[in-house]
């Protein structure tokens, strides 16, 4: 491998990386607030893509409001969802991470049938398909634009968490439910709040998925969903900053394994599942060392 | 509390089963049409698919989406080893069949029994990381497990012959067989449950603090209920391998794992009765509603299927019975010969149905 093309690795796994790293970040906010495994994560993330996608080519919607009816549409869904959903279940454990499962059977299932069951190309503008050129390194304008797009996306959330009312309650929250509830903050807008952030946040990732990986179809949202849980993971469930450092790290890694040894290109859903394995056998904290809390009985 | 009709009772389950046994060796030998037939036997499996999911879901309150992985493994084992060598070197066309298991044939049950102990030994690996940190990741660690044993499927074709699977699968498992397995499951089951076992796992599901306290090792009983639950979904999978006679990685799509959280929720988060209803109730209910996902003609007018719509309607039901009617049909009610019984005796006393041991839900 020549010094260039290993370069050329490094921004594709970045790139790749940024997009796991904006899905794995809902799964820390909803887990650090309501100790909730979302498992119908990957699915909005398919929704949000998938009906922006839609919108364009069935209905020829221009793109930029495409995308703002895709994501604005699924953030809607999981307001509903939440409300009429999650929340009643909110007192019983398994009931509410079942509930969870059932909702990502009728996503796909909503979609496959209201929309259709094959892959379909996504549209996007083509100032991304230029490709850059520096030295002997050529890539797609996309893949920088992909890193550019995800970083100021972590540079908002990182304000929004810590300079802002609404995040400062979301830290609240996550620390002790009942004494903030006391307090006199309205709980459930918090919870609202997060589950739409973390929407929106797998959205955007989808939104740049397609544009660089344009066959979309209804089950890309399972293994992409749990490629955002593996960064979680990696990085230390419950921490926002270890849910970006942790996809990257991921992304990264999928794309060294794909560069050093190409033979292995097939196996590298595998390889990421046993790496989460090591993190949870080894470091179960993941890289920033998250104290896990015994959960509350 | 001492049963004084446990003598009485012991002989009429005996009796049940030999009736029930009976009935399908008759239908079986009939001229019935094979299409009920499979369906029965479909029945006959789901309820182990079911009832190993309930050890895990209903008592010790663990949520896994890995069971389409762990009944994989079940049916593979039984498939490559019950294969006669002649067929598996005329059908590993990708690669021809690794040394390993190349001339290896031995009978259905000896493989039915490994199918178990294979599924029971992945359960465990999955299990023991997974559990480390509570409950909450077994899902998705479960989930990417039965994407990854796809994977190894397809990947490792000297072993499993790929994308293509295995085809022509001595089909040693018939009706009364199948059946037969499903009740003995059944039993073994129901027996862990009541049992100490069963106690201490429900004490972990209603607070694992306290259960901790009592000296209950929460981590050994839930990674060991895991490892049972997957030993019975093994057993499950070698049968179903058996049954079909042909399988592929496709066979094992998250559409079993959604069918043993659907019968659970459906039966009763703790009634072995409740599961076998149930399962008899999803199986005849994924058949019939094949329909809505095929074409219609009608006359001059064709309706075109509705593909998916299996998903939406059990997806729907699932969130419908979660949300309104959290019990499912039987919750963790019983049927029991005394139930039956005091249907028949005098009126004015109000028939209840016996309850087995358990928390409240």
């Amino acid at each position: 491998m020549t010094i260039s093309s290993f370069f050329q690795f490094v921004v594709l796994g970045l790139s790749l990386g940024a997009m796991y790293a904006l899905i794995s970040i809902g799964y820390t906010i909803i887990y650090g607030i309501i100790k909730l495994i979302n498992l119908a994560h990957g699915d909005f993330f398919m929704l949000a893509g998938f009906t922006a996608m839609w919108a364009a080519i069935a209905y020829g919607v221009p793109l930029a409001l495409a995308l703002i009816l895709g994501l604005s549409f699924t953030i809607a869904v999981v307001l509903i969802v939440n409300r009429f959903i999650y929340r009643p279940l909110r007192a019983y454990k398994m009931a509410a991470f079942t509930s969870t499962f059932a909702v990502s059977m009728v996503i796909q299932a909503s979609v496959i049938i209201f929309m259709t069951a094959r892959a379909k190309g996504f549209p996007h503008p083509a100032f991304l398909d230029t490709p850059i050129k520096i030295g002997n390194i050529v890539i797609p304008m996309v893949t920088p634009f992909i890193i550019v797009i995800a970083l100021l996306l972590f540079a908002i959330l990182t304000f929004l968490v810590n300079n802002t009312k609404i995040g400062t309650a979301m830290r609240a929250v996550s620390q002790d439910m009942e004494m903030v509830t006391l307090m006199g903050v309205d709980v459930e807008r918090v919870i609202a709040f997060a589950f739409a952030l973390s929407v929106a946040y797998a959205g955007a990732g989808a939104i740049l998925w397609g544009m660089r990986y344009p066959a979309f179809d209804p089950f890309i949202g399972v293994v992409t969903g749990l490629k955002g849980f593996i960064g979680a993971v990696i990085g230390g469930i419950g921490s926002i900053p270890g849910a970006m450092v942790g996809g990257f790290v991921l992304g990264f890694l999928e794309i060294m394994l794909i560069g050093f040894f190409p033979e292995y290109t097939n196996i590298r859903d595998i390889f990421s599942y046993v790496l989460m394995i090591l993190f949870l056998l080894l470091r179960p904290g993941g890289i920033f060392n998250v104290k896990v809390r015994e959960e509350k009985v | 509390m001492e049963n004084k009709n446990k003598a009485r009772n012991n002989f009429l389950t005996i009796v049940a089963v030999i009736i029930v046994i009976g009935a399908l060796y008759l239908f079986q030998n009939s001229s019935i049409d094979r299409y009920y037939i499979r369906i029965l036997q479909y029945w006959g499996i789901y309820v182990i698919f079911g009832a190993s999911f309930q050890l895990l879901y209903g008592y010790t309150g663990l949520l896994s989406l890995g069971h389409a992985g762990l009944i994989a493994v079940g049916s593979y084992t039984v498939a490559i080893l019950t294969l006669e060598p002649s067929v598996k070197a005329i059908s590993y066309l990708l690669r021809p069949p690794s040394p390993l298991i190349a001339n290896v044939q031995i009978p259905f049950f000896p493989a039915l029994i490994l199918a178990g102990i294979f599924s029971a030994f992945f359960g465990l690996l999955v299990a023991t990381p997974a559990l480390r940190l509570g409950g909450d990741y077994l899902a998705m660690v479960t989930l990417g497990f039965a994407e990854v044993i796809r994977l190894l499927f397809v990947n490792l074709p000297a072993l499993f012959n790929g994308s293509m699977g295995l085809r022509s699968i001595p089909q040693s498992a018939n009706l009364v067989i199948t059946w037969l397995i499903a009740i003995l499951c059944v039993f073994v089951l129901k027996r862990l449950e009541t049992s100490n076992y069963g106690r201490n796992l429900l004490a972990i599901n209603e607070d694992e603090i306290g259960a901790e306290a009592l000296g209950i090792s929460v981590f050994k009983y839930k990674v060991s209920s895991f490892v049972i639950s997957s030993f019975f979904a093994g057993i499950g999978g070698g049968l179903m391998a058996s049954m079909l006679g042909t399988i592929d990685p496709n066979t094992f799509k998250s559409t079993l794992t959604n069918a043993a959280i659907t019968i659970v929720v459906l039966g009763g988060m703790r009634s072995m009765t409740g599961v076998i209803i149930s399962s008899g109730i999803y199986t005849i209910m994924s058949e019939y509603l094949r329909v809505v996902e095929s074409p219609i003609v009608l006359g001059s007018f064709k309706f075109p299927g509705i593909p998916g719509a299996r998903v939406l309607i059990f997806g729907f039901m699932l969130l419908f019975i979660i949300l309104f009617m959290r019990n499912g049909i039987l919750g963790d009610k019983e049927f029991s010969w005394d139930w039956l019984f005091s249907l028949f005796k005098r009126r004015d006393r109000k028939p209840s149905i016996v309850e087995t041991k358990g928390g409240e839900q």
